[in-house]
């Protein structure tokens, strides 16, 4: 049984949700090899063959992979694939854009966002909004499986020495081009990968206030996230979401301001170690999923909060 | 040039579902059944595009059990021109949904294919990319805008760290993010104008598909639930607690 992990990575350096998913990989057992494609990407495969638990590295580098176009990559996947028992990438915005074309490419179905490896072929992932859990069987020659990084914990970057081997793959499919991107920019750390997260919802009542949340999140080195009413707001970008639409984490301390507890927020967040709601309605949804609830007004709560952590 | 919108008939998003005792499932006997919100962007979407006179005719269609005919419905009072039902008593995958609609673009040759970027049942997020593959369209996916121009679309999608714009060679796939735009309401009028509407009903077997899957449930469990938490009475009682009792501070 060999996996092949296919890297996340922004060409230059090894994204951490690849460790989640070597995690992942090194829970169903076998050999582990890792792809990285892109272009100029000899600094990811570096960092790939460090990270423990992986036997091979194939880099794939084609100025056709630099973006991580799926009309270009999901047939390089497929056609490396093939030899493979299973097929692994984190579930981040370019795995789910990839991989289930790799799946349909190869003929199979795609296990979406696991959260659990039961065995070789059995996983477990959640569904309806993360308020029941499925466990699954694949009787597919491939298992292609994106892994929700939050399940698993991650392997250690550094200790591994994995061969490195280039690979060529398909060129241009010249049905797609990369137009730009624009990216939001941040000193803070990564909101999936951050031990703690301090959120605002519409009860921030407008973006200026988030400042008091940026302000509580820097003395805690914690990550800024929001709800959904707080980006369709326009008080923050859409990439701070954390929901079901939005991005999925599981800190160590999930602390949510101003945030009602809408089902669809909960599948973003409710699997954090410890969570705190602030919230000045009592009644508020979030306190039934809070182990610490505190029913005040946040304008006061929160700047006192900074003061004293 | 011609659209196709592909809808799916899913547990309203409102409704807080529950396990079935024997785990087999979740509970869906007289649970409110709607469009699935994703869904409803992409038909909004369509619309728009037929409002700039962009999209010339808009083919809504789904793949479910009888009663999908309502969501059918709902789509053509919101502006489709006519729909397409491929009848399936059994719960699908979403490899056997993308053959079912590759089947169904090469009968209608559209120019633009939009759909939601997952369904709020599976919480797959598969089906588009997987049409994409098959029928070999370039995939915009999650886009939160869409600009066809001359021969092209250029789609800006949602990305993890912002947001990215790819140009795609028509026929391509679009599927939806929800900022992408605001679902309408469907007025009186144009419910009642959307009964006489087309409405073809095609089985699976009549398109030539195989519906078989490699991938079974075993079994479906309510989540672990959380411990019941505290409420403190200030902001100093918290800060103890997250130091003292819970330690992550």
């Amino acid at each position: 049984m060999t996996i092949l992990v296919i890297a996340e990575h922004t060409n230059s350096a090894l994204a951490a949700a690849t460790l989640n998913t070597v995690a992942a990989a090194a829970k169903i057992g076998g050999d582990i090899h890792v792809l990285v494609a892109g272009a100029n990407a000899g600094a990811a495969a570096e960092a790939a063959a460090k990270v423990s638990g992986v036997a091979k590295v194939l880099v794939a580098d084609n100025a056709a992979y630099e973006h991580q176009l799926p009309e270009n990559v999901a047939p390089l996947v497929a056609e490396l694939g093939k030899g493979y028992s299973h097929i692994l990438a984190a579930a981040t915005s370019n795995g789910k854009n990839i991989l289930p074309r790799v799946a349909a490419l190869l003929d199979v179905d795609q296990i979406s966002e696991i959260v659990a490896v039961e065995s070789a072929d059995t996983f477990k992932r959640p569904i309806y909004a993360g308020n029941a859990i499925a466990t699954v069987q694949s009787s597919a020659a491939v298992k292609v499986i994106t892994v929700r990084s939050t399940g698993f914990d991650p392997v250690a970057a550094e200790g591994g020495s994995a061969a490195v081997e280039a690979v060529s793959g398909s060129a241009d499919a010249g049905k797609s081009a990369f137009v730009g991107e624009e990216l939001a920019k941040s000193d803070r750390p990564e909101l999936t990968a951050a031990k703690i997260v301090v959120s605002g919802g519409r009860g921030m009542q407008n973006g200026d206030n988030f400042k008091h949340l940026y302000a509580l999140a820097d003395k805690l080195g914690a990550a800024v996230g929001a709800s959904r009413a707080a980006v369709d707001a326009g008080f923050v970008p859409n990439d701070m979401q954390v929901g079901q639409t939005g991005k999925i984490v599981a800190p160590q301390l999930y602390i949510a301001v101003g945030i009602s507890g809408a089902i669809q927020h909960l599948a973003g967040m409710k699997d954090s170690k410890v969570i705190v709601a602030i919230n000045k309605d009592e009644e508020a949804p979030i306190f039934q999923v809070a182990d610490y609830g505190l029913v005040a007004d946040l304008f006061e709560a929160v700047p006192e909060l900074e003061k004293l952590v | 040039m011609k659209v196709l919108v592909a809808v799916k008939r899913v547990v309203d998003y409102n409704v807080k579902v529950r396990v079935k005792a024997d785990n087999s499932g979740v509970d869906l006997a007289n649970v409110k059944m709607s469009m699935n919100p994703f869904c409803e962007i992409a038909v909004e979407e369509a619309v728009r595009l037929k409002e700039k006179g962009v999209a010339s005719e808009i083919v809504v269609v789904t793949i479910g059990p009888t009663t999908a005919q309502e969501q059918l419905r709902t789509a053509l009072a919101l502006g489709a021109d006519r729909a397409i039902l491929v009848e399936s008593a059994d719960e699908l995958n979403s490899l056997a949904v993308a053959k079912l609609l590759k089947a169904v673009v090469d009968k209608e040759q559209p120019q633009l294919v939009i759909m939601g970027k997952q369904a709020i049942d599976s919480d797959n997020n598969q089906t588009g990319q997987m049409l994409g593959a098959l029928t070999g369209f370039g995939q915009g996916t999650f886009a939160s805008k869409v600009e066809v121009a001359g021969d092209k679309v250029n789609v800006t999608r949602e990305i993890d760290g912002g947001l990215q714009t790819v140009a795609l060679n028509l026929p391509a796939i679009v599927t939806t993010d929800l900022r992408l735009n605001e679902p309408r309401y469907a007025s009186l009028p144009n419910i009642m104008k959307a009964k006489k509407k087309p409405l073809e009903t095609v089985t699976p077997d009549a398109l030539g598909v195989s519906t078989a899957s490699t991938v079974k449930t075993l079994k479906v469990e309510a989540p672990a639930a959380r411990s019941a938490g505290i409420k403190v009475k200030s902001v100093a009682e918290l800060v103890e607690k997250l130091k003292n009792e819970a330690k992550v501070i």
